[in-house]
């Protein structure tokens, strides 16, 4: 019986496990294929090569400034959400006032709203004062989903801090800013490197703003770039080359998710279950 | 909290009055802090969210055009029409387009909300048991999260080519990315593969707080494991499982990236609400994409408000047990 049971969960978890990475581990393993060996669909290459990686950085694709791109943007939504939202999400955690449930709820119902309902007016924004094709123009509506995501999961971080520690720095004579400064912050750190993260991958995996507010390659962001690439004639779509395009996007992401696993799952299961 | 307010300027002099109106300042200090603390982030939401939905809505009500003016030149730019951007989507071919695309847009509501939740209760109760491996096949469940759309649209694109891997597989012949069913079901299998593990993680965090004296008392009263499941873990996971699928719901909604790189845009079988606004708004007719978002804005606050009314789904609940939990103990 409890043999049985074993090798069922063992069972279990290697359906997991191939259902989760084995589309993944085709992506991989199609970019390291020649170009020539494209559609073998054999499970490993018959022949490894690195060609597909080189093209990605040929000439005509411009991927190198559009992965900088992606970084500039994505690292500017983050550190401009964690500078507004840490305090917002302070106050929603420690001050009592009047309507505090009322903001809360207002700040987690904009994660309601359609992006695309968001892009018209700003898209007529943006062309009028000449917005389009700069990178603020892709930080500044990325806030708008960036931002109550991360109040909410900063506001549960908060929360779970002991509120006596503040107390007892105040009684002691700080401010209310240096006991902010000097106990909640700090032991807050790991809270809000969580939430750091996640923001920092939504922002980094954003497509359709990205995609209608830059017109010129030089802008482009990663996952745009990538769409977009084209073949030698036309119409061919180079999957090699956006296969290795894609593990290159990919990977450094998936090694910061595996590294800081217990955060992410942590930060992920705040939002639903705190 | 009323003090500050009803205090009176007179009553301040007095000795007595002192320590209240320290607290009185005091709650006034709080008060203006938090508005200190809460104000860039309205204001931002305000700026990148509250206007464009109230801009949209205007926008929704001109057309940009040519006209000619009471002295027969022509006058560029926008115009008053009232309702009939709106009017237009029902009118003719577009109607059918609405339709097919509010049609699209709700089938993979149901269809990939349907799948990933019971993907993902598996994936959580397989998750659950103590094991050597867990860890890892946890990590691997974090994988398709961290893929970006775009990227796993063009995966599954080339998984779903003709002579892919989808199709040597089933060995068959069918064109996924072409048109028809088979185009959407590839839609709906990429979506699930991406999103069940984010279901399975919250669900797994729901299940780990069950405790375990709760199963062992259901067994020596006689309840069998499938018993167990429906009457212990189904209703103590409920608030947990029901956050996920609306958050889940809202997300395929307005759902973009993965058909547009999967199939394509303007491509009748899968094209979504988005995508008709968003193809709308490319060809520079932004009223019309207007109308569409509107419309779509309205949709996606009727699903949740009927959500949340109907399945009762708590999202702020634990925010607000908390803050009475903290006025219970100040009192």
């Amino acid at each position: 019986m409890t043999q049985a049971k074993r090798l069922l969960s063992y069972l279990g978890f290697a359906a997991v496990a191939v259902y989760c990475l084995a589309p993944f581990y085709w992506m991989t393993i199609s970019a390291f294929r020649r170009p020539q060996d494209q559609f073998d669909n054999s499970v490993v290459p018959s022949r490894w090569s690195w060609e597909n990686f080189s093209a990605v950085f040929s000439g005509g694709n411009g991927f190198g400034r559009a992965l900088l791109n992606s970084l500039i943007v994505a690292g500017l939504t983050t550190v401009l959400t964690l500078l507004i939202g840490t305090f917002t999400a302070y106050a929603l955690a420690r001050l009592d006032f009047r309507f505090k449930n009322a903001v809360l709820g207002l700040i987690v119902a904009t994660t309601m709203f359609p992006g695309i309902s968001q892009l018209v007016p700003l898209l007529k924004l943006f062309t009028d004062i000449k917005w389009i094709n700069t990178y603020q123009a892709m930080v500044l509506p990325s806030l708008g989903f960036a931002l109550p995501l991360s109040v909410w999961l900063l506001t549960a971080f908060f929360r779970q801090l002991p509120f006596e520690l503040e107390q007892a720095a105040m009684v002691d004579g700080c401010t209310r800013g240096q006991a902010f400064r000097k106990i909640i912050v700090p032991l807050a750190a790991p809270g809000v490197f969580t939430t750091a993260i996640l923001t920092f991958i939504a922002a980094w995996n954003e497509f359709l703003i990205a995609l209608s507010m830059v017109n010129k390659k030089e802008m482009q962001t990663a996952t745009v770039a990538i769409s977009k690439f084209t073949g030698v004639s036309g119409f061919d779509q180079p999957f090699g080359t956006q296969m290795a395009a894609g593990v290159i996007v990919t990977v450094p992401l998936i090694a910061v998710v595996l590294v800081f696993q217990r955060r992410i799952v942590a930060g992920l299961t705040a939002g639903g279950v705190k | 909290m009323n003090t500050a307010a009803t205090e009176t300027p007179s009553a301040a002099g007095t000795p007595a009055a002192g320590a209240a109106r320290r607290r009185g300042r005091d709650v006034q200090g709080t008060r203006r802090l938090a508005a200190l603390l809460l104000s860039p982030t309205l204001l931002v939401l305000a700026l990148v969210i509250g206007y464009p939905v109230l801009a949209g809505f205007r926008e929704s009500l001109y057309a940009r055009g040519e006209g000619l003016d009471a002295q027969g030149f022509v006058v560029e730019g926008d115009r008053f029409v009232g309702l009939d951007n709106y009017t237009a989507i029902f009118q003719g071919d577009r109607a059918d387009a609405f339709w097919n695309a509010f049609s699209n847009t709700t089938f993979f509501t149901l269809t990939t909300v349907v799948l990933e939740t019971l993907i993902g209760v598996a994936m959580a109760l397989i998750m659950h048991q103590a094991f050597k491996g867990r860890a890892i096949v946890r990590a691997s469940i974090l994988v398709p999260w961290a893929i970006p759309t775009a990227i796993s649209g063009l995966l599954w694109r080339w998984i779903f080519q003709a002579d892919g891997a989808a199709n040597a597989l089933l060995r068959e012949q069918i064109l996924w990315t072409a048109d028809g069913f088979p185009a959407k079901a590839a839609v709906v299998i990429a979506e699930v593969w991406k999103t069940s593990p984010f279901i399975g993680l919250l669900v797994l965090a729901g299940l780990q707080m069950i405790p375990r004296d709760v199963y062992e008392a259901a067994r020596v009263d006689g309840a069998g494991p499938v018993q167990q499941f429906f009457r212990i873990t189904l209703p103590l996971v409920k608030p947990a499982l029901l956050v996920a699928v609306l958050f889940r719901m809202l997300d395929v909604l307005r759902m973009f990236d993965l058909p547009a790189v999967l199939i394509g845009v303007n491509q009748k079988s899968v094209e979504t609400l988005t995508m008709i606004a968003w193809f709308e708004a490319s060809n520079l007719r932004y009223g019309s994409a207007a109308a569409y978002a509107t419309i779509l804005f309205l949709y996606i606050a009727l699903i949740a408000y009927l959500f949340v009314k109907l399945l009762g789904a708590d999202i702020i609940g634990e925010a607000r047990r908390q803050t009475k939990r903290e006025r219970r103990k100040a009192a």
